[in-house]
């Protein structure tokens, strides 16, 4: 496989074509919540008619078949704005990237190319209310019937299920099995009859997940991702594309909880001179920056021919730990500004928000916990904790809402 | 910049990880430690003659190797890996980094090749209490008379100071700060070797009264006080991640085999994660490193708060990443006989040794403009 690297000089070309594209197309403002979606979708394909979506994908599918150093640079000019591009991260993060890996070619060929020119949006159908870290407990069941598989059951904290054209979705297709061996990963259709999806408040008040049900929904046999009952492999190829997706995810330069935010904050609370807020500060920024050396470093080695692999959960991690890092120094700077704020001021508000989104970003995509334990295991060997049920057939586990 | 080393540099990392291996395995470390010189005399000589490794970042006209820092950064980690007692940390990089900042061509001429060649071993003299490197040269004066100087003061904390055959001195004249030369041998010159909490690297007080001394030239003394303090603290944290991952990869294998209520104590959570994030810190700090070796060769513009953000970074994780390894030892973990303690101290003293976390931070404030 020959993927053009790019030489220092084709980089900079490149980077002044991002550059004055993004200038003369990226929106002025967010759209509003009711304009997200066709602001997005028309955003996308623009991105797509650029040459700018997928940059590192296979061209077969659409893609440009770049390394990932123009990926780079794509990202590191498009950080200072704020596109309305979160709708696709789940699509472009995880989902596409999943079926390019192991899907069939008529998979690759009908579904990613309308993923990079915006067509439809993507979710991933994973956790359960009773499966949340030990996703492979999951209770969603998947019964052959004739040509089609018809599945029962209920998925939660779907991020994005709300605008969701397709979905990622494992379900339990041999419960006679053990746990690992006896699920599948499928292409959801979210608009089959027997999807029902409903909002579901976080913490911070907004809705940005759901839960989603499914009620005799048929889902045709060519759309299984992989092989029938391989879907844990397939689940673990999409938590690895996940974790790196987030945690190499640039945050844009306006994020309130970044060091050069928060110096701002201490400038207008006069706090600079203040040695152990100026402290503070620096190593604020010492663990931003090593994360953004530590993703650049890792984007460079997947080029030299060594991908990250289990090294995403460092970024994962370390992403986490960053923002409750973050939100420290916001309120040791602002004190009870940071909590109480006239009406309508915005940045009382993202203050507000940056401290209720600490919680989730600690266990979303897989908690800091499961995150410790890949380091530990996959990257350093050590032993894994002792696993009662991994030979175990599911039908006979008592695990989640699982009473049996 | 280029975060990941070539195959050369790849094939350098191997050599010396093997020569050190072979050559200063923990018995070798610790008769070093306790001999007269306080190091490996036959390592040294073979370090510059064998491998030619005092010489990396020096240019080939000096007879050095024409490398550069990252080659240096990665020397630095395989001795903070072995703990190898050597005065490459004084010599080969603080002294050698000093002489080739000064505008002093005779003096680089004379003593470069020999320090290159390992015959002869520099220190610089630079901090006062508390470690602090005073860019106006403290309370160290030079005073001249004619064209001869003579240094009044006391200089602490000097790296390979108690084995140097030349002292490179910041002091305070009435023009400014300025750079010396003393001979340590010389009248007027008394040297302490100080009992430090590290036994694997010895430090040495030098006080002046009228000690004879050579002016060095350069046009900015203080701006050669501060590349050598950032390309020094780039060296520092290249011997501390070497010094972390060692002492990760020793409770790592120990949290494997030994078993405690049935089980290796490497299963249970409370164990595998803080070794989790040991290994996080190293990740993230090697990242911060490569970066700042490779600012240090080819974007120098970039290398003072590169080298703010790995000495602030680097020095608290190595210390965490030391305690973890003795703790996860348990009672082994701080008997005299186990390495582990040589890992605590090294981490401890390193982070301290250019002064505290609190200023490495400040430091780093000031570059951020904060």
């Amino acid at each position: 496989m020959s993927v053009p690297n790019g030489s220092p000089t084709e980089l900079q070309e490149y980077r002044d074509g991002v550059r004055s594209w993004l200038k003369a197309n990226a929106p002025a403002s967010m759209p509003s919540a009711a304009e997200l979606i066709p602001a997005a979708k028309a955003f996308q394909a623009a991105l797509f008619d650029a040459g700018y979506a997928g940059i590192t994908w296979p061209k077969d599918v659409g893609g440009q078949g770049l390394s990932a150093a123009y990926q780079q640079v794509y990202s590191d000019e498009a950080a200072a704005y704020e596109l309305p591009t979160y709708p696709f991260i789940i699509g472009m993060g995880m989902c596409g990237p999943t079926v390019n890996d192991l899907g069939t070619g008529e998979q690759r060929t009908s579904y990613l190319p309308r993923l990079l020119r915006g067509e439809d949006i993507w979710c991933q159908l994973f956790s359960e209310p009773g499966a949340g870290s030990d996703v492979a407990s999951l209770q969603t069941r998947a019964v052959l019937d004739g040509d089609a598989w018809v599945v029962n059951g209920q998925k939660v904290w779907t991020t994005n299920a709300q605008w969701a054209d397709f979905g990622a979705l494992l379900a339990r297709t041999d419960p006679d099995r053990p746990k690992h061996s006896g699920l599948t990963m499928f292409i959801l259709d979210m608009h089959a009859p027997g999807v029902t999806v409903r909002p579901l408040k976080d913490m911070s008040g907004r809705a940005p997940f759901n839960e989603v049900y499914f009620d005799d929904v048929r889902i045709p046999v060519d759309a299984v991702i992989g092989q029938v009952n391989a879907g844990w492999n397939a689940a673990v190829t999409m938590l690895g594309h996940e974790r790196v997706s987030i945690g190499a995810t640039r945050k844009p330069k306006t994020n309130p909880m970044e060091f050069a935010s928060l110096v701002e904050l201490a400038r207008r609370h006069g706090v600079t001179g203040d040695p152990a807020q100026r402290e503070r500060l620096a190593e604020l920024y010492a663990h931003e920056r090593v994360l953004e050396l530590f993703n650049v470093r890792m984007r460079q080695e997947t080029m030299a021919g060594n991908p990250p692999g289990a090294r995403g959960s460092v970024a994962k991690l370390a992403g986490a730990l960053l923002l409750r890092r973050a939100i420290d120094t916001a309120g040791q700077i602002a004190g009870s500004d940071t909590i109480a704020w006239e009406p309508g001021d915005a940045r009382g508000a993202e203050l507000a928000l940056g401290i209720n989104s600490a919680p989730a970003s600690s266990i979303a995509g897989g908690t800091n916990e499961v995150q410790h334990n890949i380091i530990g295991e996959r990257i350093l060997g050590l032993p894994k904790e002792p696993q009662v049920d991994r030979d175990i057939p599911f039908r006979e586990l008592k695990v989640g809402t699982q009473r049996g | 910049m280029q975060l990941v080393l070539d195959p050369e540099q790849q094939e350098l990392r191997s050599a010396v990880r093997k020569f050190l291996t072979d050559q200063s395995p923990s018995a070798r470390v610790r008769s070093a430690m306790e001999s007269d010189d306080g190091y490996d005399r036959e390592l040294w000589r073979r370090m510059a003659t064998e491998l030619g490794l005092l010489g990396l970042a020096v240019p080939e006209r000096y007879d050095g190797a024409g490398a550069g820092h990252v080659e240096r950064a990665i020397v630095q980690e395989e001795l903070g890996r072995s703990l190898a007692p050597s005065p490459f940390l004084g010599s080969a990089v603080l002294a050698t980094d000093t002489l080739l900042a000064l505008d002093d061509e005779a003096a680089r001429a004379e003593l470069l090749p020999r320090m290159v060649a390992g015959e002869l071993i520099a220190a610089v003299a630079v901090a006062e209490g508390g470690g602090a490197w005073d860019r106006t040269g403290g309370a160290t004066t030079a005073s001249r008379s004619g064209d001869a100087w003579t240094l009044d003061g006391t200089k602490t904390a000097v790296v390979a100071g108690d084995v140097a055959d030349v002292l490179l001195v910041l002091a305070s004249t009435s023009d400014g700060p300025g750079w010396f030369r003393v001979d340590p041998s010389a009248s007027g010159v008394t040297r302490t070797t100080l009992t430090t909490l590290d036994p694997t690297r010895r430090l040495a007080k030098v006080a002046f009264a009228k000690a004879p001394a050579t002016a060095l030239a350069s046009a900015d003394a203080a701006a050669v006080l501060d590349l050598v303090a950032d390309l020094g603290a780039v060296a520092l944290a290249a011997e501390q991640l070497g010094g972390l991952q060692r002492a990760l990869e020793m409770a790592v294998d120990y949290a494997k085999v030994r078993v405690q209520f049935g089980r290796p104590v490497g299963s249970y959570q409370a164990v595998k994660h803080g070794l989790a994030d040991v290994y996080s810190d190293w990740e993230q700090g090697l990242s911060a490193l490569r970066h700042a070796s490779w600012a240090a060769d080819h974007a120098r513009d970039e290398l003072p708060l590169a080298a703010a953000l790995v000495a602030a970074y680097v020095g608290p994780a190595y210390f965490r990443a030391g305690t973890l390894c003795v703790q996860y030892h348990g009672g082994i973990g701080y008997t005299w006989e186990h390495d582990a303690h040589l890992y605590y101290k090294r981490a401890k003293s390193t982070e301290l040794l250019f002064g505290s976390p609190a200023r490495n931070r400040a430091r780093l404030a000031d570059r951020l403009g904060v």
